[in-house]
């Protein structure tokens, strides 16, 4: 099976561009009106497979953190671990990954984007918790608070901005990687970016994909700061 | 993993190796437009970051740009810029390489120079040196080690996103793994796409591993322990 074949295999058929002057514009109103099933599937799926992506990597990332917050000696080499995954190109990653479970799925590429996503989120998450003051520490625990107690009610929400921050890395940058995993068949608007470039050079189509996916990016980010305004409320009084 | 013998086999080929086209070949190419991408990067972003921090300025703007390229996918500037009239080729892959590698430099510099102790800075001015002067005597030097965390983070981003150049004719170790996608999975290119893989990470780790030693040695003993310049705005490696 080779669906990587450099030949023909047009994943988004073309809409005869014809209306639109003559050549290859840059930008085209009536390839996005023909079009807008394929397009808003594609950013369907790009907008799942980065929330899948985000949300496992969250689950994974926050116990990572705590753990090596309460064990100091592990946050070593959990640094350092997730730096050499940071360092591994996508494209390898996805190369090695790829024969192992399938081009079919999008497992290979949802497998790398939560790596990648699990750095920002633990390196983020950490900072957040090792920057509550020792006196804040000292006063839940005289106040009877244990362990699980105490992460639970102080100093995750202190660590919260913090983690928030992680966050927002993440989303923005997952929102780029995904395109990478037009590479390997499915990569959602990247699918439009590389999907275009092999069919015939068609810009409109190139355009129209990346447009939406920094949007995207943007979209995200901002909703993910006004989500932590709601959330850490307390920020916002200091800074008066 | 089957896989990964399979991979094992390949790169023990020394025909892989030398043919043309082969490994070494992709090599050179790869370390070439790297080479190329990252020294556009450091003459667009540092005179900038430096001239910026000097002046104390326009840290918000370095943020928002560092940000911003962070949303942008590898893949859309690589495949936009060959239509411009930059063309195909190896022009267009150095500079989608160069605008990935200029935020890190940038902030770096950038923070570099707004690091530095401002009693130091009045001191100098006391002792009678003009803005040239401090610029050049104090707070370049002392800013060496920021320069040299950005240059380290640039070049590893751009040797690890140079492997997605391949699919937009523009050559590098991106080509093995191309190659072998091309030949189908299940053909017996599963072995060669493994063995691409395994390369390209190795070669983003040995020049992430040479460049953190270049840092250290740039880096002053006194400023040595542990405080490493975190750099500012690292995408994954596209």
């Amino acid at each position: 099976m080779s669906f990587l074949s450099r030949a023909p295999a047009p994943a988004w058929p073309l809409a005869a561009p014809a209306d639109d002057g003559p050549g290859n514009p840059w930008f085209s109103w009536r390839y996005v009106h023909d079009n807008a099933d394929e397009i808003l599937s594609a950013l369907q799926f790009h907008v799942g497979l980065t929330a899948r992506a985000v949300i496992i990597a969250m689950i994974v990332a926050l116990p990572l953190a705590v753990v090596s917050y309460w064990w100091r000696p592990l946050t070593g080499p959990i640094l350092a671990l997730s730096g050499i995954l940071y360092t591994i190109p996508s494209l390898a990653l996805l190369a090695l990954l790829a024969p192992a479970v399938g081009t079919t799925t999008d497992t290979a590429v949802l497998i790398a984007l939560v790596l990648y996503a699990l750095l920002v989120l633990v390196r983020n998450a950490l900072a957040g918790l090792t920057q509550v003051p020792p006196e804040v520490r000292d006063a839940a625990a005289g106040m009877g608070y244990g362990r699980f107690g105490r992460l639970w009610r102080i100093e995750l929400p202190l660590a919260l901005p913090g983690i928030l921050t992680g966050l927002r890395l993440a989303t923005v940058s997952t929102v780029a990687l995904v395109t990478v995993g037009a590479l390997i068949g499915r990569g959602g608007l990247g699918d439009m970016i590389l999907g275009g470039f092999r069919n015939n050079f068609y810009k409109a189509e190139i355009m129209t994909g990346t447009i939406l996916c920094v949007g995207l990016a943007l979209v995200l980010d901002l909703l993910l700061a006004g989500l932590g305004r709601v959330l850490t409320p307390w920020t916002r009084e200091r800074k008066l | 993993m089957n896989y990964l013998q399979e991979g094992f086999v390949w790169l023990n080929d020394p025909l892989n190796w030398t043919n043309p086209g082969g490994l070494l070949d992709r090599l050179a190419e790869h370390l070439i437009v790297c080479a190329w991408a990252v020294l556009l990067g450091c003459v667009v972003a540092w005179p900038l970051g430096i001239w910026l921090g000097h002046r104390g300025r326009g840290g918000g703007g370095v943020v928002v740009l560092a940000n911003l390229t962070l949303a942008i996918p590898t893949l859309a500037m690589l495949t936009i810029l060959p239509l411009t009239p930059l063309g195909f080729g190896k022009p267009p892959v150095v500079v989608a390489l160069a605008v990935f590698a200029v935020p890190p430099l940038l902030a770096n510099a950038y923070t570099g120079l707004r690091q530095i102790d401002p009693e130091t800075k009045d001191a100098a001015r006391g002792m009678g040196l003009s803005g040239g002067q401090l610029l050049r005597r104090v707070e370049l030097p002392l800013s060496v080690p920021y320069l040299a965390a950005g240059l380290r983070t640039a070049a590893v981003q751009v040797v690890a996103t140079a492997g997605l150049a391949a699919f937009v004719n523009g050559g590098g170790l991106g080509e093995i793994i191309l190659a072998g996608f091309g030949i189908g999975i299940s053909n017996g290119g599963a072995g060669q796409i493994v063995a691409g893989g395994i390369v390209v990470a190795l070669v983003a780790l040995l020049v992430e591993a040479l460049l953190a030693g270049v840092q250290r040695l740039v880096t002053p003993p006194p400023l040595r322990t542990g405080r490493r310049a975190r750099p500012t705005a690292a995408a994954p490696a596209g």
